[in-house]
């Protein structure tokens, strides 16, 4: 019997995570069919040689709609991250380094944002300045701001009293530099894993939004609006349902499994 | 020694993996009997506490015998022994924080050991829990049942600690390192309570501890431990009086502490602090009255000479941490003045607070948190060239951190290396180095000794009386150890509740104290006859 190696999860996740990214990236460039262009007589095809998913009511080949709709899917969730990481580590850092008002000021900020239920922002924002993939990832990105701070602060305010930053505050160096030599590096495995965390709940963000129909809008390809479109038709062809959800699924999965698994090596780093 | 012997090892052999830790140890105690174990860091000692409780980590075989009033403990199933730990062996271990649930009401915690080995009513329980707690001395409103760990001080969590160990009336306890966290008056009141239930209950204590002057307080048989072995063992007296072992005789030196105080070369003030007061907010009480604020400093005076070793000494908690953090000018006084060679640095605009900061650098107590673990060591030493107003190029850098490395004690070599690959004594010499390289005038040394055993201890003063001798450096050096600070100080400081009580040349103050807080200090240090 072959052992399951200790580090399995952060394997599998690894794989599945990267395999989603590089369709992501495929589709950019190439899918089996256009799945822009319509062709009605390929309708409601079930899952066969020609297209292995099937196609849709308006015979739209599903799985050149996943890959599509894995660009749309890794897009949103990796830029949102990335807002949410370059406002909310500073921010952290910031609130972690003077304590006090400014401290004070940055966490009832979070806490502001913490206050309202991040799907309804969301719908507020897509109301206010119409939906579209844009203001879906803004939306979504508001709400990692607070993440990424509080994750930042609550480790920083622990490096801040480690000796080696008395030692570098004897040798001159300001709570800038400090933040940026001793305190940012040494959160860097914590955050990667926030950030995996924040980009899965991303994924299932933006295919929340794009059900409801306020992320990204047609010809652009989203799993959330693959599931909408599905609804009508799911006594019809099922798998029409079928393969996005597994999509979401098996991502989100993937994206959960490596962030455990680097988690649990960071600890057992430590 | 009692005839029946209480706990008997035989021939016990720990490996990890294929490493041996303990070499064929025997020892046996008997009823009312302490026998201290002693040995350096990384010796086997805990491993052999570990060893007799059956707890040692998944990855360490144990072989040998362990018998408790003549039943073998090996042979027995997880269930029998979960039985007799707690119940038969109590233990009671160095660090009091970690070693209480935070979260659980101290009463509710002792009650614990007892509700785990029979069945008790909840008032019974109380009640012995209690009783229990005013044995170890913890009674009245200190000893309150509903108090939280975070509550009670350090000497305070070791007594809960203690009446956790103790509830069930074990014949046996073992007590690794139980003083190591505790300063030493709190150390006394703790080591002078472990006597009194061994000799009350007749238990039978196994003391493990790094200072042979604290097993020379209490034990009645010593065993000395290296490398996994016990290289010498008998009567307390007979061992400390004429050692047979060489190692014996090396901890027993490194005990002793001798002076190693140089001609007092009094030169001008470098640092001077005057009447420095420091205050922490504190909590509101209400919206409506704010409390007033802790005074951690209140009204310090204190000067450091060039090429002085000045010493200040006291307890946790009377504010010596507080005070040094001024003094280095991370934090400022709420009144007072520091100066440094005669300029005022308390207040120091950024420019002349660089130039000031170069004359003065520190050292601290933990090895092990003081560098950042990503940093090499070459990095780690040259940080405090950012003092300087043009830092030297990274061929200069690497020379003067190289020869710095060799000054300590250490190779040039180990620059490119990082800090977790030293050893504790090791990387205090590192710090050490970290602290010189900008050829300051004064060290401040917080604590820079106390988280060594006491041989690394040993090299490490004798390292800073070379250096202060060679580079004409001063010393303030910051401890809760007289005995430490004697071997190294030319005058001492003697804080107590934020102010100085005691000021003085070394030996007069302790020849004959003045304040009544300096002579309990001097008694409650733990002394090698």
């Amino acid at each position: 019997m072959i052992r399951r190696p200790r580090n399995f999860g952060l394997i599998a996740g690894a794989i599945i995570t990267a395999s989603f990214i590089a369709i992501a990236v495929i589709a950019r460039f190439w899918t089996p069919y256009d799945p822009v262009i319509l062709s009605i007589v390929d309708k409601l095809q079930a899952p066969g040689e020609h297209h292995w998913f099937g196609t849709d009511q308006l015979g739209r080949d599903v799985l050149s709609m996943i890959m599509a709709g894995a660009q749309t899917s890794v897009g949103v969730a990796l830029l949102s991250v990335a807002i949410g990481s370059f406002v909310g580590v500073p921010a952290g850092l910031l609130a972690a380094a003077h304590r006090g008002a400014i401290d004070e000021l940055v966490m009832r900020g979070n806490d502001l944002i913490f206050a309202f239920p991040a799907l309804l922002l969301a719908i507020l924002i897509t109301a206010v300045f119409g939906p579209g993939a844009v203001n879906a990832i803004i939306a979504i990105g508001i709400f990692n701001i607070p993440v990424f701070a509080r994750v930042t602060r609550a480790g920083a305010l622990q490096l801040w009293a480690r000796d080696y930053v008395l030692a570098a505050r004897v040798a001159g160096k300001g709570p800038l530099r400090i933040s940026c030599e001793h305190i940012l590096p040494n959160l860097i495995g914590s955050l990667v894993i926030q950030g995996t965390i924040q980009f899965s709940l991303g994924v299932i963000a933006e295919a929340g939004l794009s059900y409801v129909g306020l992320s990204a809008q047609p010809p652009t390809i989203s799993w959330g609006r693959m599931l909408n479109e599905a609804q009508t038709l799911t006594a019809l062809a099922p798998y029409l349902a079928l393969f996005p959800g597994l999509a979401v699924l098996i991502f989100v999965l993937g994206l959960n499994l490596l962030g455990d698994g680097l988690r649990q090596s960071l600890a057992r780093k430590q | 020694m009692s005839a029946a012997n209480l706990l008997e090892i035989e021939s016990l052999n720990v490996a990890v993996g294929a490493a041996p830790v303990i070499k064929n140890v025997s020892l046996k105690i008997g009823a009312g009997e302490i026998l201290g174990l002693v040995g350096a860091s990384g010796s086997g000692k805990s491993m052999t506490a570990l060893a007799i409780m059956r707890l040692l980590p998944a990855a360490a075989a144990a072989t040998g015998t362990v018998r408790l009033r003549g039943e073998p403990l090996n042979g027995m199933s997880d269930g029998r022994m979960q039985s007799i730990r707690g119940r038969d062996i109590g233990m009671v271990f160095q660090e009091p924080m970690t070693a209480l649930n935070p979260l659980m009401r101290i009463g509710d915690q002792v009650a614990e050991t007892l509700r785990v080995h029979r069945s008790a009513s909840k008032v019974e329980a109380r009640s012995l829990a209690r009783a229990t707690l005013d044995l170890v001395g913890l009674s009245g409103e200190q000893g309150d049942l509903g108090r939280l760990p975070y509550e009670l001080s350090g000497g305070q969590r070791q007594r809960a600690a203690i009446a956790m160990a103790v509830i069930m009336a074990p014949p046996l306890l073992i007590a690794d390192e139980p003083t190591t966290a505790l300063d030493v008056i709190t150390q006394a009141q703790v080591l002078l309570l472990l006597k009194g239930l061994v000799r009350t209950r007749n238990m039978g204590l196994l003391l493990i501890s790094h200072d042979l002057a604290v097993i020379a307080q209490l034990a009645d048989r010593v065993a000395v431990m290296q490398a996994g072995q016990i290289v010498e063992q008998g009567t307390t007296l007979q061992v400390l009086r004429d050692p047979v072992h060489p190692y014996t005789a090396s901890l027993l030196a490194a005990a002793k502490l001798p002076s190693r105080r140089g001609a007092a070369a009094k030169g001008a003030a470098v640092l001077q602090a005057c009447g420095i007061v420091h205050e922490y907010p504190r909590k509101r009480r209400s919206l409506w009255h704010a409390a007033p604020p802790l005074r951690a400093v209140d009204g310090v005076s204190l000067t450091v000479h060039a090429g002085e070793a000045v010493g200040l000494v006291g307890e946790s908690g009377s504010g010596k941490s507080s005070l040094l953090r001024v003094l280095l000018a991370l934090e400022r006084c709420s009144s007072g003045q520091v100066r440094l060679l005669g300029d005022e640095f308390s207040s120091a605009n950024r420019a002349s607070l660089s130039r000031l900061r170069r004359a003065i650098q520190a050292v601290f107590q933990d090895p092990y948190g003081s560098f950042d673990p990503r940093w090499p060591v070459e990095r780690l030493i040259a940080e405090p060239f950012f003092l300087l107003d043009t830092p030297p190029d990274a061929e200069e850098r690497r020379r003067r951190v190289g020869a710095m490395l060799e000054q300590v004690g250490l190779s040039a070599g180990d620059a490119r290396r990082y800090p977790h690959e030293f050893s504790g004594g090791e990387r205090q010499r590192i710090a050490i180095a970290r602290a010189l390289i900008t050829e300051p005038k004064v060290i401040a040394l917080d604590e820079a000794v106390s988280a060594l055993d006491v041989l690394l201890r040993d090299q490490i003063l004798t390292l800073l009386a070379e250096l202060k001798d060679r580079l004409k450096v001063a010393y303030l050096f910051v401890s809760h150890d007289l005995h430490v600070i004697r071997a190294l100080a030319d005058r001492v400081y003697v804080m107590h509740r934020g102010r100085i009580v005691e000021e003085g040349p070394t030996e007069e103050l302790f020849a004959a104290p003045r304040h009544d807080y300096t002579r309990a200090l001097i008694a409650a240090t733990p002394e090698i006859a």
